[in-house]
């Protein structure tokens, strides 16, 4: 075991932390659109000087860092306080899906514009009616001369609003059982058939939408993976979306327990001692999860799979996410309530996190089917 | 950074796992814990190997090797449940070597290395030990007090009363001293060792208990189908894991921090000892109640398990007290340690 970081690990770091101080933008600016430009700029700004994509391979126009160091990346970005890049999707999902899957002409023609964000992504999966059972969904693709004719709503679509592409999971053939007829094809927005419609959440904004699309077309080219095999892709996807999410969450939690620790602070209730079983308790749970995580990378680097610790990381983020921010409240006491646009914002906001990016309970299905081996219910 | 075993702990950690469910197997191992005994041919052989002096120095008759080598055996013996002095005589070395003069140190290290003298430890309160483990059969027992000093005492200064546990694997007396002469300096790092070593030890019982309630649902049906199908359970087991691995994290963290970097052990040795106070409690009492009826049964093994999860989590300090030492450390330096 060696818990510190190697030479080759620290001298990535410390360049990294040099060109952030160097080049970090300072606050973002407050507003749906002017936060989203200030996160486009930064991204082109990192995509300028080699910091975008920093594991995807260097063929494609990343850095062709390895795990560990992109762990680093996510979390000097997070220490930095650096916005994220605006193309958060394609660069975590949508880019490894199509390296992993995509033609030759797909990675020609995709993968530049995503490191650039010249053409921003959103993730067409979830719908009304499937949700969990992602499977069951029922927007229809039918062939027509040359592509297909796309029909169908769904929905929770985050920066849709912003999009150019998604990643669009569609049903191919109706009469195949459900994991095997549907196909993933990337879908242009800029289309009158694709309506986008924003959904304002509990916080009061709208970081996600509603889609509607009344026969949209997509040529063939833009089939990912092959037709009839849109599950298999769509794990891939999902996969990235839960492994590459635990790094920058980790510090984020750890940055605001010292938010935290420091409220406690001012409140006056350092010698409270349920407060204080609190802090205890999150301190280490944070601990915790970034250990896990760590443990997580080290298997993978060792064995090319992820073990049973990347599992559970995305369930146990948002547990412990959720209780750091009602401790706050707690902590606040009477004025808690009041809109601060810090921590009731937080706490709010952290009530997504056991939904989004799978449920807790499919989470706990997960581990307990795939880790554990215990029978599926069927 | 590398969260991996060196291949030398691989091989030590495989050879324990070996030896003691050769050395421990069911049958064996109820016929100790309902007798209160140990078995002295066994120790006699983990002295042989070299495991009571895996972390003492060479020059006191030790291998020389690390706390991360003690967590490793620490966890199998946990997870074999294995009744055994070793425990208490590892906590005496770590006492000794961390805070003893160079006369203890060699006045006692060398018995506790060979395992021929074994020591304890125990923590005052109000004058007296009230749990100390193995001290009847001690040939050194050291008593730490609340201000990290301590002293050391052989059988002929002090009164030692057998006491009963729920924890029947392992031997328990109350201790008050008579005689005795001080440590040489602080114990806050021996005693953060020890608690290391207990959070590994309840992480081998947990992962044992969590095995036991997996291979149940697994086997056992209820309306026709393996209870393991269904969600109240399978939720029930996936938290099992969760908290294992939890518990595994902290206490490696904890350990390559007391032969790294000990300025972070304190802190780590807490939040391991906090946390696997914890899930070995949950973890064990889960896997009772998914054992149902027959988890409750004296004929079950698995309470053997779930009391010494129980009794290690309020040794050297339960989990409230060390959680509130991790938020005192937290508060005290304002911010959340390691961000
Ligand atoms: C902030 C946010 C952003 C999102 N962004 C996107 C996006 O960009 N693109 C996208 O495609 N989707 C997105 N989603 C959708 C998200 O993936 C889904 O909300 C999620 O998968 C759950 O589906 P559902 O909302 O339909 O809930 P349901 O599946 O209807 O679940 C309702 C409840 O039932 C439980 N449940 C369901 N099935 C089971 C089961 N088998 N066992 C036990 N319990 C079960 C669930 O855990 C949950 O508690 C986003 C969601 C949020 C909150």
């Amino acid at each position: 075991m060696d818990l510190t970081l190697s030479p080759k690990e620290q001298a990535f770091r410390d360049e990294l932390r040099a060109w952030m101080e160097a080049n970090h933008p300072g606050e973002e600016p407050e507003g749906d659109e002017a936060a989203f430009e200030f996160r486009t700029a930064w991204q082109r700004k990192c995509h300028e000087d080699g910091w975008a994509g920093i594991s995807w391979p260097k063929e494609f126009g990343g850095r062709g860092a390895t795990l560990i160091e992109q762990a680093i990346f996510n979390e000097e970005t997070v220490r930095a306080k650096a916005p994220a890049q605006a193309n958060v999707l394609a660069l975590a999902m949508g880019g490894p899906t199509v390296i992993t899957h995509g033609s030759e002409e797909q990675k020609q023609r995709f993968l530049d514009p995503i490191l650039s964000a010249d053409e921003i992504w959103c993730q067409g999966f979830s719908e009304p009616d499937s949700g969990s059972d992602l499977a069951s969904l029922k927007t229809r693709a039918v062939k027509s001369n040359g592509g297909w004719k796309v029909t169908g709503q769904k929905v929770w679509t985050t920066f849709a609003h912003h999009a150019k592409w998604c990643m669009l999971v569609a049903r191919t053939d109706q009469d195949a059982p459900k994991h095997q007829g549907l196909t993933y094809f990337l879908m242009d927005m800029e289309q009158e058939a694709v309506q986008v419609r924003p959904l304002v959440q509990i916080t009061g904004e709208a970081e996600f939408n509603e889609l509607f699309i009344e026969e949209a077309e997509i040529p063939d080219e833009n089939v990912v993976g092959g037709v009839g095999n849109g599950w298999g892709v769509a794990i891939t996807t999902l996969m990235h979306e839960r492994a590459t999410l635990a790094f920058g969450l980790q510090v984020q939690v750890k940055i605001a327990l010292a938010e935290l620790v420091q409220l406690v602070r001012d409140e006056g209730l350092d010698d409270d001692p349920v407060i204080r079983q609190r802090i205890g308790q999150l301190v280490t749970e944070a601990e915790v999860l970034r250990l896990n995580a760590y443990r997580g990378l080290t298997q993978i680097m060792k064995t090319g799979v992820p073990g049973p610790e990347g599992s559970l990381g995305k369930w146990h983020w948002s547990d412990v996410n959720q209780s750091l921010t009602e401790t706050a409240m707690e902590v606040r006491g009477p004025e808690a309530p009041v809109v601060d646009g810090e921590w009731t914002y937080r706490f709010l906001r952290a009530r997504a996190n056991s939904i989004e990016g799978g449920t807790t309970e499919i989470l706990k299905n997960i581990v307990a089917e795939r880790v554990l081996g215990l029978p599926k219910l069927r | 950074m590398n969260f991996d075993f060196t291949d030398d702990q691989h091989a030590i950690k495989r050879t324990a796992k070996e030896f003691l469910a050769a050395r421990y197997k069911p049958e064996r191992l109820r016929e100790l814990a309902e007798a209160g005994e140990y078995d002295d041919a066994v120790w006699a052989e983990m002295a042989e190997l070299g495991w009571a002096g895996i972390f003492i120095d060479e020059q006191h008759g030790g291998q020389g090797l690390g706390i991360v080598e003690l967590v490793i055996l620490m966890e199998e013996l946990g997870y074999a449940l294995a009744p055994s002095p070793f425990f208490a005589n590892a906590a005496a070395g770590l006492v000794l070597q961390g805070a003893g003069t160079d006369e203890q140190k060699q006045r006692w290290l060398p018995g506790i290395a060979s395992g021929e003298g074994t020591g304890t430890v125990g923590v005052l309160r109000d004058g007296g030990a009230p749990l100390v483990p193995d001290a009847d059969t001690a040939a050194v027992l050291v008593l730490l007090d609340e201000n990290g000093g301590g002293t050391v005492v052989t059988g002929a200064d002090a009164e030692i009363e057998p006491r009963a546990t729920i924890d029947s694997t392992r031997r328990f007396s109350s201790v008050r001293a008579t005689g005795g002469e001080p440590l040489g300096s602080d114990t806050e790092g021996a005693r953060a060792a020890i608690c290391t070593a207990l959070a590994a030890e309840l992480t081998g019982v947990a992962q044992r208990a969590m095995e036991m309630a997996v291979e149940y649902a697994k086997d056992r049906k209820q309306f026709d189908r393996p209870i393991g199908a269904y969600q109240a359970v399978s939720h029930r087991c996936a938290q099992m894991l969760l908290e294992v691995e939890g518990a595994r994290s902290t206490t490696y963290y904890a350990g390559w921090a007391a032969d790294n970097e000990p300025e972070s052990l304190p802190l780590a040795a807490s939040m391991a000892k906090a946390y696997a106070s914890d899930a070995g409690w949950r973890v064990t009492a889960s896997s009772l109640q998914v054992h149902g009826g027959i988890g409750f049964t004296w004929e079950h093994d698995l309470h053997f398990f779930l009391k010494r999860a129980k009794t290690d989590g309020h040794l050297f300090g339960g989990a409230r007290e060390h959680r509130d030492r991790v938020a005192g450390l937290a508060l005290r330096s304002g911010a959340a340690v390691g961000a």
